[in-house]
C-alpha cells in the first residue's frame, strides 16, 4: 500500500468521513455485502466449485422436463423444430452430420447444471429450485443413456459422472496448425489454375427476399416523390379530402368518377361506359390526360417518364385510405 | 433504357441523336434542373421535426436483417449489419448487428450495479456513476460474432454481404480499462481468470484469462459518442478487442476473479470448433484476419454499365492491424493490391478500395487480407483441409462474388 493512499485513508477517517477504507487507488465503489455476493455468485465450475448441496431423481426430472422444457426441447429432449436437441448423438462427432448434445458433446456436467440454473427455463430464468436443477440434469443424463432410470444425482456423486466427450477438446492450436501454413508473402501472379464456379448461393435459395423488398420500397419512395406534382390539387393518405381534384385513396382499381365529386362531362361519360382505374387505364391517363380523356378538367400535361408512372401508381396503390 | 456506355462524350452524342437514354432526360434538358422543384419553392422540415434524427425515408432499406430459418425465434437470435450499404469504417449503432440470448433488456443507469468478487482483496459494488469517475479512454474496435460466415462453411449459401459477413460492427467505444476496476478491488495472486456475466435472463457468462482482462479490455458505456443502445448492452458492456463477440458481455453486472475457467455453455457447447477428427478446439477467442468486398456484392449490383467502378470492402484482424488487402478479378489467379483508406488500426475495420475500369466482362471478385503478424487470409478449401467440414465457427476464408455481364452479383464458390 502506498504512503499516499495510507494518508488519504487516514485523512478520510480523521475527518469523520464515512467512506471507503479498502485499498483501491481511486476509492470508488463500496464493499460488496456477503448476501449480495451470494445472490449473484452462482456459477458452477468443472471441479464442483459453486455447486450447492442437493439432489434430484431422473423420475422427477422427467416430469419437470415435460412441464418446463419439452415445449421446445421435446418430451425426450430430442428437440422441436429449430430448438436444440439435448440428447443422443454419442459417437457421431466425427461423422458427416455430427449431433452435438449435452450427452455427446458437452465435456463437463457442471456446464449443464450451471446453465440450467442460471439461464433456464427460457423466458422464466432463475426460477428453478436447486433440487429441480439436479433432477433435470439427471433426466438429461438418462435421455442420453448415461444413467439408469432410477438414478439420483446429488452433490455427492456429481463428480463421479463420466461425460463421454470429457477428453474431446484441445486448447486453441491455430498457432501450430494454421498460422505457419497461412503466413508469408502472398502470391500475386498465376497463383492457381483458372477456376470454375462450383457452388452457387442461388441454387439453395435461402436468402431472405431482400432485393425484392428493396425494389418495392424504392418504388414507393419514388412514387411518393412523383406524387408531389399532383399534390397541388390532390390529397391521398390518412385524412385526405377533396380539393381542386378528388381525394385519391383507393383509386387504383376503383370505378371512375365518384358520385359526390364534380367531374367533367367527359369523365362522367367514360365512367358511365364502365371505366375502371386499373393499372393500364391509369397509366394511359397519366401519360397524357388530355389526349386520353378529351375535356378532362385535370389540368396536367402528363408524366413523361414510364418509370414515374409506374412509381406513382405503386404509391397510389399503397394508399388505401 | 440505359446505355451500357457511360463516357461523357458518348452520352452527349447518344442523347443528341436518337433521344436515347437516360431517365427523365429530354432535348430540353433534365427537368430536375430546368423545372423549379417543390423543394426549391416551399419550406422543408423545421428544427425539432425529429429531435433524435433518423435516416431519411429513401434509405429505409439500409437496415439490420434477420435470417428467419437460422434460429427458432427472434429472442435468442441474431441479425446482420447492412455492411453492403455502409461506407467508411464506423458502424452506426442503429444498424450494428444484434445478438441476444434472452432479448435486449431495459436496464436503467440508476438500477445498474457492477460487482467485482472472487479472488480479490475487497469485493466491490460500483454504480453507473462510479464507473464514469474512473479515468476513461476511447478506442475503435470491431466486434465480430464467432459465427460470422459460419453458414458459408459448407458452400455458398446466402446471397449478400450483409448475410455472409454482417455479424460484425465497428464502433468507437468510451470506457474504463477493466484493469482499473480489477486493481480497485485488488487481484490476488491465485487469480488467473475472470468470469464475466450479464444481467439479462440468459446470464450470459464467459471466462477470460487474466492477462487479457488486464490488457486492452474496456468496460464501455458509450459507443460512437453516445450512450450504448439498448441492444448493445446499455448502460454498460464489456469490450474484448480482437476476440469473438460472445465475450463482449452486454448489461455487464459481475466480474469474478477465479482460479480457472468456468467452462460455461457458451465456451463448451457453443463457440468451439469441431474438427474433422471429432475433436473440438476450445478457447479460439482471437478472430483471424478476414476481409470481404462490400460492393459490388449481391445486394449491390453494378447498375451503371461499363467504365469507372469503385470496388470496395472491409478488412480486419483480431491479432493486429491490416497491412494489406489484395483483390482478384479472376477467382484468385492474379491479384492486385487494393488502396487502404486512412490509417489501419489494430483490431478495427479497415476500408479498402480498388478504382477499377470495368469492361463489362464477367468477374470472380475476391479480397485477401494480410495482417501485421504476416498472416494471409486463406482460401476456404485450405481452411477446410485443416478443420474438416463440421467446423462452421471462426470461418475467415476468402469470399467469392461472381459478377456477370449485366452487373448482377452472386455468392459462389470456385475451384
Amino acid at each position: 500500500m502506498s504512503k499516499w493512499r495510507d494518508l488519504m485513508i487516514c485523512a478520510a477517517l480523521a475527518a469523520g468521513v464515512s467512506g471507503p477504507v479498502w485499498s483501491g487507488p481511486y476509492f470508488l465503489g463500496r464493499p460488496a455485502e456477503p448476501d449480495e455476493i451470494a445472490a449473484w455468485n452462482h456459477e458452477v465450475q468443472p471441479d464442483g466449485t459453486g455447486l450447492p448441496l442437493g439432489q434430484g431423481a431422473v423420475e422427477d426430472g422427467d416430469v419437470l422436463f415435460g412441464e418446463r422444457c419439452a415445449a421446445c426441447h421435446g418430451d425426450f429432449a430430442e428437440g422441436v423444430g429449430n430448438w436444440p436437441t439435448l440428447s443422443g448423438g454419442i459417437g457421431t462427432l466425427g461423422d458427416e452430420d455430427p449431433v452435438k448434445t449435452v450427452g455427446s458433446y458437452w465435456p463437463y456436467l457442471s456446464t449443464a447444471w450451471d446453465f440450467i440454473h442460471r439461464s433456464k427455463p427460457y423466458g422464466n430464468a432463475q426460477t428453478l429450485e436447486v433440487d429441480e436443477v439436479y433432477s433435470l440434469v439427471a433426466f438429461l443424463l438418462y435421455s442420453s443413456d448415461l444413467v439408469e432410470d432410477d438414478f439420483v444425482l446429488s452433490h455427492e456423486n456429481f463428480l463421479d459422472v463420466k461425460m463421454p466427450n470429457a477428453n474431446g477438446f484441445v486448447v486453441d492450436d491455430r498457432a501450430a496448425t494454421e498460422y505457419p501454413r497461412f503466413s508469408g508473402p502472398p502470391c500475386m501472379r498465376d497463383c492457381r489454375a483458372p477456376v470454375k464456379i462450383t457452388k452457387r448461393a442461388t441454387d439453395l435459395d435461402l436468402t431472405p427476399e431482400m432485393m425484392v423488398a428493396t425494389k418495392e420500397l424504392d418504388l414507393l419512395a419514388q412514387g411518393e416523390k412523383v406524387f408531389a406534382k399532383c399534390k397541388a390539387c390532390h390529397q391521398v393518405g390518412e385524412g385526405a379530402r377533396d380539393r381542386v381534384g378528388p381525394a385519391l385513396n383507393g383509386i387504383v382499381g376503383a370505378d371512375a368518377a365518384r358520385a359526390d365529386f364534380f367531374y367533367s362531362d367527359g369523365m362522367r361519360a367514360a365512367a358511365k361506359a364502365g371505366l375502371v382505374w386499373d393499372h393500364t387505364e391509369l397509366a394511359a391517363y397519366l401519360a397524357n390526360p388530355k389526349a386520353y380523356l378529351p375535356g378532362t378538367r385535370m389540368n396536367f400535361s402528363g408524366l413523361g417518364s414510364q418509370a414515374d408512372i409506374e412509381a406513382v401508381i405503386a404509391f397510389l396503390a399503397s394508399q388505401k385510405g | 433504357m440505359t446505355s451500357k456506355t457511360s463516357s461523357r462524350r458518348q452520352f452527349l452524342v447518344g442523347a443528341a441523336s436518337a433521344g436515347v437514354a437516360f431517365p427523365t432526360a429530354s432535348r430540353a434538358g433534365d427537368p430536375l434542373i430546368t423545372e423549379v422543384q417543390d423543394w426549391a419553392i416551399g419550406h422543408g422540415d423545421g428544427v425539432d421535426a425529429s429531435p433524435y434524427g433518423l435516416p431519411i425515408s429513401h434509405e429505409s432499406h439500409v437496415v439490420r436483417r434477420n435470417v428467419e430459418w437460422l434460429t427458432a425465434d427472434t429472442i435468442s437470435s441474431i441479425n446482420f449489419t447492412p455492411i453492403h450499404a455502409l461506407e467508411g469504417t464506423i458502424t452506426p449503432q442503429g444498424v450494428g448487428f444484434e445478438r441476444h440470448h434472452s432479448g435486449a433488456i431495459d436496464l436503467s443507469k440508476p438500477d445498474y450495479r457492477l460487482m467485482i468478487n472472487g479472488l480479490v482483496d475487497q469485493p466491490l459494488v460500483f454504480t453507473y456513476e462510479d464507473i464514469e469517475r474512473f479515468p476513461r479512454e476511447n478506442h475503435v474496435y470491431f466486434c465480430e460474432c464467432a459465427a460470422n460466415s459460419g453458414m458459408e462453411w459448407n458452400g455458398a449459401q446466402l446471397n449478400g454481404a450483409q448475410f455472409t459477413h454482417g455479424m460484425i460492427h465497428n464502433m468507437e467505444y468510451t470506457g474504463v480499462p477493466l484493469r482499473l476496476l480489477l486493481e480497485e478491488a485488488g487481484v490476488q495472486t491465485a487469480g488467473k481468470w475472470v468470469f464475466v456475466e450479464g444481467a439479462d435472463a440468459s446470464s450470459n457468462g464467459r471466462s477470460i484469462p487474466l492477462d487479457k482482462a488486464l490488457g486492452d479490455c474496456l468496460v464501455a458505456f458509450k459507443a460512437n459518442g453516445e450512450a450504448l443502445r439498448k441492444e448493445h448492452g446499455y448502460p454498460v458492456r464489456l469490450v474484448v478487442p480482437g476476440w469473438e463477440g460472445n465475450l463482449w458481455i452486454k448489461w455487464l453486472r459481475r466480474i469474478e476473479v477465479t482460479k480457472g475457467p468456468v467452462e460455461t455453455k457458451e465456451e463448451t457447447s457453443k463457440y468451439t470448433d469441431l474438427l474433422g477428427s471429432g475433436i473440438a478446439r476450445k478457447w479460439t477467442w482471437e478472430m483471424d484476419a478476414k476481409s470481404v468486398i462490400t460492393a459490388p456484392s449481391p445486394q449491390m449490383p453494378i447498375r451503371h454499365g461499363t467504365g469507372p467502378l469503385v470496388i470496395t470492402g472491409l478488412a480486419w484482424s483480431g491479432r493486429g492491424a491490416i497491412e494489406g488487402v489484395d483483390i482478384s478479378l479472376d477467382g484468385g489467379v492474379n491479384w492486385t493490391p487494393a488502396r487502404l483508406d486512412g490509417q489501419a488500426r489494430a483490431k478495427a475495420l479497415t476500408r479498402f478500395y480498388l478504382d477499377h475500369v470495368w469492361d463489362g466482362g464477367q468477374m470472380l471478385l475476391q479480397s485477401r487480407a494480410r495482417d501485421s503478424t504476416g498472416y494471409v487470409q486463406p482460401k476456404k478449401d485450405d481452411l477446410r483441409r485443416v478443420r474438416g467440414l463440421n467446423s462452421t465457427y471462426h470461418n475467415n476464408a476468402i469470399q467469392t462474388w461472381w459478377v456477370n455481364a449485366e452487373g448482377m452479383v452472386e455468392n459462389v464458390e470456385v475451384a
